[in-house]
């Protein structure tokens, strides 16, 4: 074989950075965001996100709601997991009200957390598997996908803004047979998990393009603020079901998951074996969730019964004020945070006596989880800044707000 | 359009809060004689910097600090071992409005101790300035940044202090603020003009544009060839 000598043309040949925009509308990006990435051919050199394309000023919006107006505003900032963060926002007000809600409720809340960071994670799964080029775990992440979605329309009538829970309790109990599609989903789950897990833990492709990209140390993740799956992955062990918990979590029991070396591919592992752990809560929620009343009974919150309320003059009195004026909270602060499937998802909510909230404010964990973005891509390609960035599970409506 | 207008700018400001906050409560509602191993070494070390502290929401405890020496305290407590605060959650801010001063709120956990702390510093209307923490923590890089976009907290030695979900030419103030009007400040009308004459130069930051070399910009000076730094002839 003869050998062929390319010719390499100019040798001299200038080259100078190029500044190119990925977004806001990409696919890529998961959402309305804009990456100005400084590029020297291939590498990036710097990514400056730019965000507030979808900022709806939900916080201000908030301070002009009473208390439980502002539940519907909390699922459209996640509308990945919406349930969860209509029940974390109960559970800082509940918190400041010094609220304790009934057993049943309590493991209802437990069920529709983590149905709903399954829910997350297999967008995330779906999506990051055709950022790497594989269609095939999309199409069954969003099958999936879809039998949750219709739970959440069989409980609570919408597919994405479910806004199911109300200060003291939840909208309704569960409808008669839910918990067995319920259970029904946990039991099948599992195989798809395991046909989509065979596609890619062992992909050559894969592995190639998650390997060793995007690494981040466990001290410097903690540094810059990852909480979650994110932190996980690089090594350190924090978990708030585990280490702060809430609604008896200490009583479950489960695994966390934790990863080496920080790097996509351990993102990846750490996220697929959470939605197995979220199974096996989910599994024992659905055995020990006890019967008994959903709301709790205590005249701050909850509305007198109709036939109270056609029969004498004092319930009638409550339940109009408390629609009218909407129920009040002690003065105070109150910051909760639970184990999102994103990360800490926390609420702050100030009081000062009134029926309306003086401030609320989300710890946006996605938020957090970006700003680290032109860190973890400096020196990678491009192809590798769009895994990065699928691979630390954003949503662009917590990120705005 | 100027604040007193006719009874039309009413219309045009929006709804306002039926409540009027008059400030910030000083006590907590929680158990005041409940202690926090933090709270007593900082009062130990610092003495009179820490100005006040409360229990609220049951247990969760809040403690003052002078807002002149924030970083001094949360350096401290990030790190000495005794208690570090290694994650830095949250940093926000409150107004209570009526002319209050505006509350820098940082939140922050032990990951080693599982214990909880949140520090707040006060700030006058009149001088919304403080140190930034981005040197102890990364994480306070865009939150203080949308602090800074919403309530207009300026942040000593921050690297990159610019407006972060607001338009960088937002010119309407900052939209968390009580005095802030549900519907901004200027008239539908004069938002509608200025989204209309947005100009795309406002979206880069001067840097990105001298890289990019966008029209009305020289274009830059070639910086090397493929084959390493330019040589001097």
């Amino acid at each position: 074989m003869t050998e062929r000598v390319v010719e390499l043309p100019e040798p001299g040949l200038r080259s100078e950075p190029m500044l190119i925009n990925i977004g806001p509308q990409h696919p890529a990006t998961h959402g309305v965001l804009r990456l100005l990435c400084e590029l020297d051919g291939e590498t990036v050199l710097k990514v400056t996100p730019d965000i507030g394309f979808l900022h709806t000023a939900f916080e201000k919006l908030g301070e002009y709601r009473t208390w439980n107006q502002i539940v519907p505003l909390t699922d459209r900032m996640d509308y990945l997991a919406p349930l969860m963060y209509n029940c974390v926002y109960v559970m800082a007000v509940e918190k400041l009200m010094g609220l304790e809600v009934t057993e049943r409720c309590k493991v209802v809340r437990v069920l529709l957390m983590e149905m709903d960071r399954i829910f997350s994670h297999l967008l995330w799964l779906g999506t990051t598997a055709i950022d790497v080029g594989a269609f095939t775990p999309f199409l069954y992440a969003f099958q999936e996908r879809e039998r949750i979605y219709q739970l959440h329309e069989a409980y609570t009538g919408a597919r994405i803004t479910t806004s199911a829970t109300r200060i003291g309790g939840m909208m309704a109990d569960f409808p008669e047979g839910w918990t067995d599609s319920l259970r029904n989903f946990v039991e099948t789950f599992p195989k798809t998990l395991d046909e989509i897990e065979s596609l890619l833990t062992t992909n050559g492709i894969h592995l190639g393009r998650t390997l060793d990209i995007g690494v981040i140390s466990g001290e410097d993740a903690l540094n810059h603020g990852f909480t979650g799956p994110n932190l996980r992955a690089s090594g350190v062990d924090y978990d708030i079901r585990k280490d702060n918990p809430y609604y008896d979590y200490e009583t479950y029991d489960f695994d966390v998951p934790i990863g080496e070396n920080g790097d996509c591919y351990d993102r990846y592992l750490v996220r697929m074996e959470e939605m197995r752990q979220s199974l096996r809560i989910l599994e024992q929620a659905l055995e020990r969730l006890p019967d008994g009343p959903i709301n709790v009974s205590d005249p701050r919150v909850s509305l007198p019964s109709k036939t109270d309320c056609m029969n004498d003059m004092e319930s009638m009195i409550h339940h109009f004020k408390l629609i009218t004026e909407g129920i009040r909270v002690p003065a105070g602060d109150c910051y909760f945070a639970v184990e999102g499937s994103k990360g800490e998802l926390g609420m702050y909510v100030v009081s000062d006596g009134g029926e309306k909230p003086v401030r609320w404010r989300i710890r946006p964990p996605s938020f957090v989880n970006l700003s680290v973005i032109a860190k973890l891509a400096e020196g990678h390609l491009v192809s590798d800044l769009i895994m990065i960035n699928a691979s630390l599970d954003i949503v662009l409506g917590e990120i705005d707000r | 359009m100027d604040e007193n207008g006719s009874a039309f700018d009413a219309v045009e400001r929006g709804p306002e809060g039926s409540q009027r906050p008059t400030g910030a409560p000083r006590s907590g509602n929680g158990d005041p004689a409940a202690s926090h191993p933090s709270v007593t070494a900082l009062r130990a070390r610092f003495g009179a910097t820490v100005l006040h502290h409360e229990v609220q929401a049951g247990d969760q405890h809040v403690v003052f600090v002078d807002a002149a020496s924030n970083r001094a305290v949360l350096e401290w407590l990030k790190d000495d071992p005794e208690h570090r605060y290694d994650l830095l959650v949250d940093v926000t801010a409150v107004d209570y409005g009526g002319g209050s001063p505006i509350q820098i709120v940082y939140q922050l956990w032990s990951v080693g101790h599982k214990r909880a702390l949140r520090v707040k510093c006060e700030l006058p209307l009149d001088g919304l300035s403080i140190d930034s923490v981005v040197p102890l923590w990364k994480t306070a890089d865009w939150l203080e940044r949308e602090v800074f976009d919403l309530f207009g907290v300026d942040f000593r030695d921050h690297p990159d202090l610019r407006r972060i979900l607001m338009p960088q030419n937002y010119a309407e103030g900052h939209p968390l603020r009580k005095d802030f009007p549900l519907r901004g400040r200027f008239s539908r009308a004069e938002q509608t003009r200025r989204a209309l004459s947005q100009d795309y130069h406002d979206d880069y930051t001067p840097e990105a544009l001298e890289v990019g070399g966008a029209p009305g910009l020289e274009p830059p000076e070639p910086t090397g060839s493929i084959d390493g730094p330019e040589e001097a002839p």
